[in-house]
């Protein structure tokens, strides 16, 4: 095998162990959603525990990453797709982390009843876990038009982030013993919009990947 | 949102630049030896204080086009050329153009150090005195001024009147750059400078390149991309005959325009 076959095979590798990351972190959203709609706080503590095994996936991918550097010194498109796999690997860490703060949320609520806004969240969570699932399969692809359009997607989400935290301030206006939980929920429609920011600068990173330059798809 | 998915069009800014700050324009130049067709249609400007690197796999014509520059190229007998190549704008292939004046200003490093049998003192003295400097104060003084110049005064100093033959590859190849410096060019080439040096000499010469540029205008053939990246500021992809690419060094290495140069930067050929 000549040393640019074996490049490649270990470029392969960082993509399989990134597209790896992405399933746990999107599932870990997934679940500290279902942990908070179904009041299960054995599994928001299991997501809590759980977390440390994205850090770990995170921290194997740059350490593959900085030696793949340090050997090869690559340039252009192995360079850029070594650095966006770097930066894309610590925004799944992120999501991860919002995951872990919506299950300390969710454990926090216990039992009370859910604030009627909730029906709000649930929609936010369904587009950000579109999101990030699609953003994976158009940076597998290198699909830079799917990108953009899934990075679209955010505006629709900001949009229900304003409505929910609208809905949840009247509610704690109508009921000021309930004003806890409407914190908390606030704090998860955060956690969501920003996870869904997070889609977005994905889809950037691909764009910087493909063309090599850097776009603002946010604005 | 307002992202074009257009191809970009790679900024070049070579044609915007002031003529006088050009040394070389190279105009349609084509060369043969014998029916080989060794430079085709070559257009570029080198500008001045500036490092262009010309990178490319063996046999792409780039060490044939630096001899082009300073006209070395012509002492291969079936060498034919078409096209200009204007040294501060005038042809260095009009008949009139003496190939003396022309390497009094363009001096030239080759790949394997090659001082004179002389002592390092008269290694660089010689051009000097070539051009009828006698007074051995001044040749003094260039001598020091050139090893200075080429970073390489306090090593040997005090052995000025040894054979060069007796130091270090790398120090000899100070000692030919040195030796170009003394007869105060105007562009300096240099043919795959540190080919045959080790990595601290190598360092040594690539450092001297980036202070020298203050002063010159350097002209580099390298094998060694990372030698490329890290010194010059534009670049040039040879193949079989043909610049490929010429642009900022930064964008060749970081997002090249032409597949070509991609595939050779990123070693998937040559």
């Amino acid at each position: 095998m000549s040393i640019r076959e074996r490049f490649d095979l270990e470029l392969n590798e960082t993509q399989e162990q990134l597209i790896e990351m992405s399933d746990y972190a999107i599932a870990a959203l997934n679940r500290s959603m279902d942990a908070l709609m179904n009041h299960d706080i054995d599994t928001a503590l299991e997501i809590i525990e759980d977390d440390a095994a994205l850090n770990r996936m995170e921290e194997e991918i740059n350490q593959h990453v900085i030696l793949m550097i340090a050997k090869q010194s690559p340039v252009a498109t192995d360079l850029r797709r070594l650095v966006v796999t770097l930066k894309v690997a610590a925004d799944l860490e992120r999501v991860g982390d919002y995951a872990v703060n919506i299950a300390k949320e969710t454990i926090r609520i216990g039992k009370q009843e859910h604030l009627p806004p909730i029906t709000l969240l649930q929609e936010m969570h369904e587009m950000a876990s579109k999101m990030l699932h699609q953003v994976i399969e158009a940076f597998i692809a290198e699909d830079i038009i799917k990108a953009k359009e899934i990075a679209e997607i955010d505006d629709q989400v900001d949009d229900l982030y304003g409505q929910a935290i609208r809905q949840l301030m009247r509610s704690g206006a109508e009921d000021p013993e309930r004003m806890n939980q409407v914190t908390q929920l606030a704090f998860i429609c955060r956690y969501l919009e920003r996870s869904a920011d997070y889609a977005t600068n994905i889809a950037e990173q691909l764009f910087y990947l493909v063309r090599g330059k850097r776009y603002d798809l946010n604005s | 949102m307002t992202v074009s998915l257009m191809n970009n069009t790679v900024a070049n800014d070579q044609n915007t630049a002031a003529s006088s700050n050009i040394v070389y324009e190279t105009k349609q130049m084509n060369l043969w030896y014998g029916a080989n067709h060794a430079l085709k249609n070559i257009d570029m400007k080198i500008m001045e204080n500036e490092v262009t690197a010309i990178i490319g796999p063996s046999g792409c014509g780039k060490s044939t086009y630096i001899k082009t520059l300073n006209r070395m190229v012509e002492l291969v007998p079936s060498v034919k050329t078409s096209g200009e190549i204007l040294y501060r704008e005038r042809n260095i292939f009009d008949k009139d153009y003496r190939v003396e004046e022309l390497r009094t200003r363009v001096g030239m490093v080759f790949q394997k150090p090659n001082p004179f049998p002389k002592s390092i003192y008269d290694n660089i003295a010689y051009g000097p005195r070539i051009h009828g400097i006698k007074n051995k104060k001044i040749l003094d003084e260039i001598v020091e001024k050139s090893l200075r110049g080429a970073a390489i005064w306090d090593e040997v100093k005090d052995r000025l009147n040894e054979n060069a033959y007796g130091i270090s590859g790398g120090q000899q190849q100070r000692i030919c750059i040195a030796r170009a410096l003394a007869i105060e060019p105007d562009v300096i080439l240099m043919d795959e400078p540190t080919s045959a040096l080790d990595p601290i000499s190598t360092l040594k010469v690539e450092e001297l390149v980036q202070e020298l540029k203050k002063d010159y205008s350097i002209i580099i053939v390298t094998h060694n991309m990372q030698q490329a990246s890290r010194i010059s500021d534009k670049t040039a992809f040879f193949l079989n005959g043909e610049v490929v690419e010429f642009d900022k060094t930064d964008s060749i290495f970081s997002n090249p325009a032409d597949k070509r140069t991609e595939d050779y930067i990123s070693g998937r050929f040559g």
